[in-house]
């Protein structure tokens, strides 16, 4: 088999191989590329429908009656609003708050000598490979003795600190040149402002990287709202999107459920259309570390 | 015995004692370090202490109780655990969370190879194909799980309409019990397998063209170059991609959540789906964190097979540069 394809490599030229490969590889890529598509261009299609172009069957990919209400109807009818507000104000306050604390701690990993230091920081790289599913159950209970139980606190003020993250920019702070620094320090800069007005700039692509990921997690995030956030007034948007399906009636309302759907997606697919590089960025050197 | 010399006078100038050291922190020009340092530290690591730290340590403690929070908790011991060895649907679970980790593990990291491949070539517009292929993994989990839900419909789903287009006629999907667990594969390999392949590609463009180049000289055809250059300078990636899959997998819960709401009959309820049903429908804490432990112990076990292995790994990297 080897040497026969070998041959024929030879006997065609390379240049005609490489394009035959190309061109194959191209059709192959595409028709993945449609299978990745296709769920949401099928998401965006129904959105558009009405009830009875949902269920005619055979099903039309192109809406006969083009209905555009489903939007603000979806919106609504399960106070989207609302869920935007509440979704906005978490991933906000999480991500600032990820960025400051992680940003801190980071220096302070990566450059101040202070006594255990290093099995502070063992301790963070142990600790993250705790499966939050372990953290679940003594959380809601701490979460009920605190009194945060349905409210935003309660999938705000735990998240507000990162081992990862703080691993990250430790890792990223490390590579910064002393150098800068020093100048810094020697023209009398206190640690808060040298790492304000020196370290913070430079580290930008690192915080760049962990502002895309915790904005995209905490946006998606599903599992711990659903336990905490019992009341309709401070369900985030997955939820929302969630219970909006369970309360189906006769027949299920996809046309609706598609339009939420398509515009909870839209804000994360803007965010990684405009972070991607960083986003990207983000795996990959997470992927080098080795994971810990 | 020399050891011991060297450390307590040999070395005298660079060993201290702890409490000399804290001290010496405090003193001279290292005051104001020391204090930076610890109140840089302050925000991240009380969070990390409250939030964290107790809570792992509290749930050692819950899972030795009988606990259903409109009381107090009542010591148990280990009856939980026995409680487990009995309990049918623990082990439904437990296999479930095992079937779905080691089936959609290895078809997605074997899909993503080949697309890494593929998207590692020299061509046009392959960025854009990239962005497409990873656009599922940015997209919430619980709209992707609504998405393919309505797919999987029976009667009005894409899918089976698809298969009736060329004669085939589609099985119920995630109302058949033996469908429910392959639909749920699908639909997270379709989900997840952006990351794995970014991973194999950033993989892939780390392997000096050289090599490639030498081989080829040498007479190596395509299949020999993948064998014996490929496949051994991307071990690294494959291997982190594969714990970390694997780690992932086995916590999953979303997609059972919301495709599939672990059924139908428990057939697609997995351990992490279990621990939240049984702490929070049935009310039994002390039960859930068990259960939990157990979930804490098989991820605990992949850890430490993969730092076993990274080692050797690692090591035999650094070997060959």
């Amino acid at each position: 088999m080897t040497t026969a394809s070998a041959r024929k490599g030879g006997l065609l030229g390379q240049k005609q191989t490489k394009m035959l490969m190309d061109l194959l590889v191209y059709v192959v890529l595409s028709v993945v590329g449609v299978i990745f598509i296709m769920p949401f261009a099928w998401m965006v299609a129904n959105s558009f429908k009405d009830i009875r172009g949902i269920y005619t069957y055979p099903p039309t990919f192109i809406p006969e009656v083009w209905r555009f209400e489903n939007y603000t109807e979806a919106w609504t009818l399960t106070h989207f609003d609302l869920g935007f507000l509440n979704s906005a104000i978490v991933a906000a306050a999480v991500v600032l708050g990820q960025l400051f604390t992680a940003s801190l701690a980071g220096y302070a990993f990566a450059r101040l000598r202070f006594p255990g230091r290093d099995k502070i920081f063992l301790l963070y790289i142990s600790l993250m490979m705790v499966p939050f599913t372990v953290l679940l159950i003594p959380l809601y209970v701490q979460m009920r003795a605190f009194g945060w139980v349905s409210t935003l606190q309660a999938v705000i003020i735990p998240f507000l600190f990162t081992p990862w993250g703080t691993f990250m920019m430790r890792q990223f702070m490390v590579t910064i040149p002393r150098e800068l620094e020093d100048a810094a320090r020697i023209d009398g800069c206190g640690f808060f402002r040298t790492y304000w007005l020196i370290i913070l700039p430079l580290t930008k692509p690192a915080l760049a990287t962990l502002a895309i990921f915790t904005f995209v997690n905490t946006w998606n995030s599903f599992q711990w709202p659903l336990i905490v956030l019992g009341k309709p007034k401070v369900k985030t948007l997955p939820l929302l999107l969630a219970s909006f399906q369970n309360q189906s009636g006769m027949r299920t309302p996809w046309h609706l459920i598609m339009a939420a759907a398509t515009f909870i997606v839209i804000p994360v697919l803007i965010a990684f259309v405009v972070g991607q590089k960083y986003y990207v960025r983000g795996i990959v050197t997470s992927g080098i570390k080795g994971g810990g | 015995m020399a050891a011991e010399f060297a450390r307590s006078g040999g070395l005298q100038s660079r060993k201290r004692g702890p409490i000399e050291d804290f001290k010496r922190a405090f003193t001279g020009l290292r005051r104001d370090e020391t204090i930076a340092g610890y109140l840089f530290l302050a925000p991240n690591f009380i969070g990390f202490i409250i939030f964290m730290l107790f809570p792992i340590c509290f749930a050692f403690y819950i899972m030795l109780t009988d606990w259903s929070l409109a009381n107090d908790p009542q010591f148990i011991g280990l009856k939980n655990f026995q409680t487990m060895v009995n309990d049918r649907l623990f082990w439904k679970s437990l296999g479930n969370s095992f079937y779905y980790t080691f089936v959609a593990v290895p078809t997605g990291i074997f899909i993503a190879f080949w697309l890494a491949l593929a998207l590692n070539r020299k061509m046009r517009g392959i960025i854009f194909f990239r962005t497409v292929y990873f656009l599922p993994q940015i997209t919430l989990t619980v709209a992707a799980a609504t998405i393919w839900r309505w797919i999987y419909q029976p009667e009005i789903g894409m899918i089976n309409h698809m298969l009736e287009l060329v004669g085939i006629d589609g099985p119920k999907w995630i109302h058949d019990t033996k469908w429910a667990m392959p639909s749920v594969i699908i639909m997270s390999n379709w989900q997840g397998i952006g990351f794995a392949m970014l991973i194999l590609l950033a993989g892939l463009q780390g392997i000096p063209e050289e090599y490639y180049e030498a081989a080829s000289i040498d007479g190596a055809s395509g299949w020999q170059r993948m064998r014996y250059v490929t496949l051994p300078m991307l071990s690294p990636a494959i291997f982190f991609v594969v714990v970390t899959s694997l780690i992932g997998a086995f916590q999953s819960f979303d997609q059972f959540y919301v495709l599939t709401e672990g059924g139908p009959a428990h057939a697609t309820t997995p351990l992490t789906l279990y621990i939240f049903q049984s702490a929070f429908s049935f009310f039994k804490m002390g039960y859930g964190a068990a259960l939990a432990a157990v979930l804490f112990v098989i991820i605990l076990i992949i850890t430490i097979i993969q730092w076993q292995l990274a080692q050797r790994w690692v090591f035999g990297f650094e070997a060959d540069e």
